[in-house]
């Protein structure tokens, strides 16, 4: 039999200040991160958000016959007007990734377009008030942004389409939409945090409920710190990998308070403190396992699963790593601290007989009394029990 | 366990496969023989498999109508009502006038107040109070428009605006185009999918063509003086004025002299090169608008490459037009598209039930606004939120990437599976490749859609589904250390880490429900891949798997002594 871990008595909570200490640093770091960079005048925003939340067009383009270089792409984008065209180069040499950013609607001028009698543009009353000014080209209110027919003017430059390029996909999306997508994101992971942390509580304990979803919290946290310091761009998909995090990370506190609310149930005389170490390294090997597998099948998927998933792989590789940290380093010891201090709160008025106290659902009760004949925290003392020969 | 029990379990597993098997692979239709050889397997897969638009290629457009822009006309409407009923109960008015600041308002004021209940009345005839509270404040009398009618009548623009545009999309014959209703209920928004798509420009601007018609008199000395023009706004609304105050029975629009006809076919030359826009003021209301309308056709008009819209009024349209025609013979009539007055004609005899609109169409241009008119006009403005166009290649490169992804992440995790647990790993990999199969076959009975990041939801899967087995395994090594025969060590790890299982299933099923139910787009078909492959998991890590345990060790009999785990 191959195992890759034997018998581990790891005193997993004796290290808690440390490891909550590298989980606040790493906060911090994408905090000072995100507020540095907004507040620089000029420099990069807090994160790199994509179109889906900042509005704007992406499209992505092949050259048919030789690819221009960024600058020369770029140059032919400030002629039409878009300074801050970002051209991104993807794994294909002769693709382009082609950003504009959301451009104000006014200054489609002048497009070579049939006279479609298309104009929305109709209240009577807007029209006194700007005297002389042409109204918009038929057209240009039909965009979500000007961007789209922008990027296609510049690329005309190059040749006529389909002939020296081609337009692989097209991304616009207006600022109004990007408003409601980013609004929407936070709401959705809210709302599934809330859900979690009720089912749990009512599968366990508020503390344990609590300690998972401030773990997962903190999952988030880390997670998109590192999207700000490396400029890495939020897209909805992203934002799916959060939520995906959310629920691998969840997976893998349960399973390590499965094993706690069973071990109380065993031994009854060990602590809460002991109790959570040992059933640590029960799942522990179960543990690197799983997050090793999923990390794996992840790594195809940043590997090999092309551009499209880039960056919801990635967000879910790292989220892989945190998710399995926090479940041992961060909801652990919380879950301990929290539950001790809930009992001790309850032993001292109603001293030692109030046991009985409703008794919450199941196990945890137990974990009272089991700490009550237990005694002080901080020893290693691994209860011999099921689980060892 | 009894061998009739084992035999039971195995019958369920092997149909269960089997179904699944079939609902993907198979034709949803009366099987022929052809259908089992790889290319018929590869055409049902095709069938079966609904793919997103991120996938198969096709534009996904997002709309919103601005409804607001549909109250602000409406409050317009109303305030030349009030004006009206004001005049006919003979009240002087001051001012009438609609007011859209931070709500939607119209309000009369009148020289003295002893004709306001009178004209109270009045307009009640007309405009529902219910909806235009009435407020009385010295001799002003203003209808504001209630929250809830504000929202109804939202609603009801929003849908108004959908059935327009759902019958332009089938007259313009875009091939399996879905239309549905889109974000929070009161966003007004419409998502349009059109499959295969690549350029949407035509259908975009063919969607948002208000097509709003109206024939209106256009105020000017009669014919044969010149129709009268403005070069200004602001000289038309001097001259409109009395005493400093618009009329609200007046409007300013602008008029673009008609254009020269094109010549260079369907490419028009620089439309704003020859135009010299002049402004008019035109009497409101209309005498007859769109909704009159019975039919509208493009024509070439000197049998060339220029274009025009010939139109017919209905019987009612035809009575009214005809009426207020024969009274006004010899005074300016405008025929008024989209608040802009497309040409200028002077009434010569009455007309009844027909006209036209010429103007500077290509012949693409003049289908278009034809089928527009036809259509209705919409009962507001529309703009695009949201674009989104892949093309077919570029879904083909994600399909491949996907699968290949897939297929590594599902190797790598085989090869772990079947080196770390040795005999019980072929238990797992059974276990995968049924959730796998099942998975698909879920997919395909609720006719969901796979998107790209459905199949990152795939990739996932395998990942959480081997956490299952893993789990389980762990388990019953842990139960034979201590000591423990091997059947009941096995009983016992199925039996302690389902608890687990469950629990772990049920959060992340939670994380997702919410993912589907307020996830948009991408985010959902994530979400529907996980949630089948974690259900269907259920069943193959748990089910099956004991299943196979519980048959290997009836095999061994008596001397299971040994596992390889």
């Amino acid at each position: 039999m191959i195992q890759f871990f034997k018998d581990v008595r790891i005193d997993w909570l004796a290290n808690r200040r440390a490891f909550i200490a590298v989980s606040i640093l790493l906060m911090l770091a994408g905090l000072a991160s995100a507020v540095i960079r907004q507040a620089v005048p000029g420099g990069t925003d807090a994160f790199n958000l994509g179109v889906d939340f900042k509005g704007g067009t992406v499209i992505t383009a092949r050259f048919l016959k030789d690819r221009p270089s960024d600058e020369t792409i770029r140059a032919r984008f400030a002629q039409q007007g878009v300074g801050d065209a970002i051209i991104q180069p993807t794994d294909k040499p002769d693709v382009v990734l082609i950003k504009v950013p959301r451009l104000a609607a006014a200054v489609g001028e002048g497009q070579p377009q049939p006279a479609t009698p298309a104009q929305p543009e109709a209240t009577p009353q807007a029209q006194p008030g700007t005297p002389g000014r042409p109204t918009p080209p038929p057209g240009a209110q039909a965009q979500v942004d000007p961007g789209v027919l922008k990027v296609k003017q510049a690329l005309d430059s190059f040749g006529p389409a389909e002939q020296s390029y081609t337009i692989l996909s097209t991304e616009a999306v207006g600022e109004v939409a990007g408003r409601q997508l980013r609004t929407q994101a936070i709401a959705v992971t809210l709302a599934a945090l809330v859900g979690i942390l009720v089912y749990i509580a009512f599968r366990f304990e508020w503390s344990y409920g609590a300690a998972a979803v401030i773990a997962v919290f903190h999952d988030v946290l880390v997670t998109l710190g590192i999207f700000s310091i490396m400029q890495w761009e939020i897209s909805l998909t992203v934002i799916a990998a959060l939520l995906t995090l959310v629920g691998f990370s969840v997976n893998d506190t349960i399973v390590i308070f499965d094993r706690i609310r069973e071990n109380l149930r065993l031994h009854r005389r060990g602590t809460l403190y002991n109790v959570t170490n040992l059933s640590i390294n029960q799942t522990l090997s179960r543990t690197v396992i799983t997050s090793g597998l999923v990390f794996l099948s992840v790594l195809a998927m940043v590997l090999f699963g092309g551009e499209v998933l880039r960056g919801f792989s990635l967000a879910l590789l790292i989220g892989v790593i945190f998710g399995t940290y926090s479940s041992v380093a961060i909801a652990s010891p919380i879950m301990v601290w929290w539950q001790e201090r809930i009992d001790a709160a309850k032993a001292r008025p109603g001293q030692r007989g109030a046991k009985g106290q409703t008794g919450g659902p199941g196990q945890p009760a137990r974990a009272r009394k089991a700490r009550a004949a237990g005694g002080g925290t901080g020893v290693v003392n691994q209860p011999q029990g099921a689980g060892r020969t | 366990m009894k061998k009739k029990n084992l035999l039971r379990r195995f019958i369920l597993i092997a149909v269960v496969t089997i179904v699944g098997l079939y609902v993907v692979i198979g034709p949803h239709r009366r099987p022929k023989l052809s259908d089992f050889t790889p290319v018929g397997i590869k055409n049902s897969l095709k069938d079966n498999i609904r793919l997103g638009l991120d996938l198969k290629g096709g534009s996904h457009l997002v709309m919103r109508v601005k409804v607001e822009e549909f109250l602000k006309r409406l409050a317009l409407t109303n305030a030349t009502i009030a004006d009206k009923a004001a005049k006919d109960v003979g009240a002087k008015v001051t001012d009438a006038r609609a007011d859209t600041s931070g709500g939607y308002r119209f309000l009369v004021t009148t020289a003295d107040g002893a004709k306001l209940n009178e004209l109270q009345e009045e307009v009640r005839k007309k405009v529902d109070v219910n909806d235009w509270r009435p407020t009385v404040s010295g001799n002003t009398v203003t209808w504001a428009l209630t929250g809830s009618a504000e929202t109804r009548l939202g609603q009801e623009a929003t849908e108004q605006a959908y059935k327009i545009i759902e019958s332009r999309i089938n007259a313009v014959g875009v091939a399996e185009p879905t239309l549905q209703f889109h974000g929070a209920q009161n966003s007004h928004q419409i998502l349009l999918q059109m499959p295969g798509l690549q350029d949407p420009q035509r259908v975009k601007d063919l969607l948002v063509g208000e097509s709003r018609l109206e024939l209106v008199h256009v105020v000017s000395p009669a014919s044969p003086s010149p129709v009268q023009t403005y070069s200004t706004p602001e000289e038309a609304t001097a001259a409109a004025s009395q005493g400093g105050q618009m009329p609200a029975n007046k409007l300013i629009v602008p008029y673009l002299d008609r254009d020269e006809p094109t010549t260079a076919g369907d490419t028009a030359s620089d439309p704003n090169a020859a135009k010299t826009k002049k402004w008019v003021v035109v009497d409101q209301p209309a005498v007859v608008d769109g909704s009159e309308l019975s039919r509208a056709d493009a024509v070439s008009r000197t049998g060339g490459s220029d274009y025009q819209i010939t139109f017919n009024l209905k019987p009612s349209g035809a009575e009214k037009f005809g009426a207020w025609t024969g009274s006004n013979i010899g005074q300016y009539m405008g025929v008024m598209l989209n608040g802009e007055i497309k040409s200028v004609a002077f009434i010569k005899s009455q007309i009844n039930d027909s006209g036209e609109i010429s103007g500077r169409f290509t012949k693409q241009s003049a289908d278009d606004l034809a089928l527009t008119l036809r259509s209705g006009a919409l009962p507001a403005p529309i703009e695009y939120q949201e674009e989104r166009t892949v093309g077919p290649s570029l879904g083909q490169d994600s399909i491949r990437a996907g699968v290949e992804a897939s297929l590594v992440g599902l190797g790598l995790v085989i090869a772990f599976m079947l080196f770390y647990y040795r005999g019980s790993g072929i238990n797992a990999v059974v276990a995968l490749i049924l959730n796998m199969i099942l998975m698909m076959a879920a997919l395909v009975l609720i006719k969901a859609t796979l998107t790209l990041p459905g199949i990152a939801g795939i990739i996932l899967t395998i990942g959480m589904a081997v956490d299952s087995n893993v789990l389980i395994f762990e388990r019953i090594r842990e139960e034979m250390r201590t000591g423990k025969t091997i059947p009941s060590a096995v009983e016992q790890g199925f039996a302690r880490a389902f608890v687990t299982i469950i629990d772990t299933h049920v959060t992340t099923i939670i994380s997702s429900l919410f993912l589907f139910v307020f996830g948009t787009g991408p985010i959902k078909g994530f979400a529907v891949t996980l949630v089948l492959g974690l259900l269907v998991n259920l069943f193959s890590a748990v089910y099956v798997s004991r299943t196979i345990f519980i048959w290997h060790l009836n095999q061994k009999g008596r001397r299971a002594d040994s596992l390889s785990i």
